[in-house]
């Protein structure tokens, strides 16, 4: 069986919803991951020990497990509690707080980073410590990490394919749709190879704005 | 937490973690193999070379390990590439995190100061005596650390090789919550081996990271 394109045009508008939901999910995830991640952050370093402690075991369980494993803990471990979420919810749950975790360790760090100075300097301006974490600290932490949190979402954008397995019918699983139908693999992995490509591509040129923007500010 | 269940099933998830051992060093040497390659071709003095190791950086980072591993296995036949589900799970996982190890054994030979090789290159050396005796064993003390976080990458992307039916420790998970409706239990069986498999990988390479730099 050699190989033929010419089956790929009429499946093209499976792949391009595919590839819309796959841009869908990487945006709901990063999202949820970015704000995911300071919330974790500041829960990591701030919240009382009783929370602290479990919370980082968790936290320190989800950066060494994989991604696939969680889904599967997320996707069947809700339905076993009562909770029948749509995949898409799940996968982009799944997404968002694995790579939570991730930017986290990131924040954690560069909030610890940021001048003593600046909060003794709010807290005497008469801000609470509550206010002077949110409104001076920690716009600085984040602005320190953009690039390294943007890697992170490139990574996202690639680990999307994964919720395919738990039926996100997402750029991967509409290829496999397409693969049944016709059998024709090859043809229709490339495709979606190269709808990845391009997603990410752009991706990349927009995360390159968004640092030139905030390292800018500096 | 049902206890009972999970003493029952790990002796099944034990032999998994075996298969993802086995699965993740063959990996390992498979991606340095092609990261030696690719750093040598990226640093090359031929263009042509230079051109072919960016393409594979850039065509392998830019698109999902998942559907490279898909498109090897399943799509593999029909050009003539005819894999079991193993095989095509280590050259497909190899050959993935090779693109990452690239730009990691690439970045730590450009980080060499321009001195050595200059120095050396005074003092008659070849070009490629000069990067043998000189500059490489500087950095390979430079890349071990970070070439173990793409080994720590890696182990857990050989969960990817769970969609094709390989029988290692997620695929083992998923079969098991399927039959026995415990996702937590089995989350937490499979989730202490890859714990151990990784914290153990990650003690390895520090500890050769001390001894490098020491000598």
């Amino acid at each position: 069986m050699g190989l033929d394109f010419t089956v790929v045009p009429k499946f093209m508008d499976v792949i391009l919803l595919g590839a819309l939901w796959t841009i869908a999910i990487t945006i709901a995830a990063a999202t949820l991951s970015f704000f995911g991640g300071i919330m974790f952050a500041v829960i990591a370093l701030y919240a009382p020990l009783p929370v602290r402690l479990p919370f980082r075991f968790f936290a320190w369980l989800f950066m060494g497990t994989p991604l696939l494993l969680q889904l599967f803990l997320i996707y069947f471990g809700l339905v076993q509690i009562g909770i029948d979420l749509p995949a898409f919810v799940a996968g982009v749950i799944g997404l968002g707080l694995h790579f939570a975790v991730y930017n986290s360790e990131l924040i954690q760090a560069s909030i610890l980073a940021v001048d003593k100075g600046q909060t003794e300097a709010a807290r005497t301006l008469g801000l609470s410590r509550m206010q002077a974490l949110r409104k001076v600290v920690i716009p600085q932490a984040v602005r320190d990490v953009v690039p390294p949190i943007g890697n992170n979402m490139i990574a996202l954008l690639k680990d999307s394919a994964l919720v395919s397995v738990i039926g996100v019918s997402e750029l991967t699983l509409s290829a496999q749709l397409a693969i049944g139908r016709t059998y024709r693999p090859f043809e229709f992995y490339v495709v979606a190879a190269v709808f990845y490509y391009i997603i990410n591509l752009c991706m990349e040129a927009g995360l390159r704005r968004i640092e030139r923007r905030t390292q800018a500010s500096r | 937490m049902d206890f009972e269940l999970m003493l029952r099933v790990y002796p099944f998830f034990l032999k998994a973690a075996l298969v993802t051992i086995e699965l993740s060093v063959l990996t390992a040497l498979l991606g340095l193999a092609c990261g030696a390659l690719g750093a040598a071709a990226r640093l090359s003095r031929l263009s042509a070379l230079r051109w072919i190791g960016a393409a594979y950086v850039s065509l392998i980072r830019g698109t999902p390990a998942l559907i490279q591993l898909f498109l090897l296995y399943f799509g593999g036949p029909q050009i003539g590439i005819q894999l079991d589900a193993f095989s095509a799970g280590v050259i497909g996982l190899g050959v993935n995190i090779g693109a990452y190890m690239t730009e990691t054994i690439r970045g730590a030979i450009v980080a060499v100061d321009k001195g050595q090789t200059e120095a050396a290159r005074t003092l008659g050396l070849s070009r490629w005596q000069a990067m043998r005796k000189v500059v490489i064993p500087q950095a390979a003390r430079l890349m071990v650390r970070p070439l173990g976080v793409n080994i720590n990458a890696l182990i857990k992307g050989t969960a990817l090789v769970a969609p094709i039916s390989v029988i290692e420790l997620t695929y083992t998970a998923q079969r098991y919550i399927g039959s026995t409706y415990k996702p937590f239990e089995m989350f937490m069986i499979s989730g202490a081996l890859y714990m151990v498999i990784i914290y153990v990988t990650g003690h390895g390479v520090a500890w050769l990271d001390r001894r490098v730099r020491i000598a």
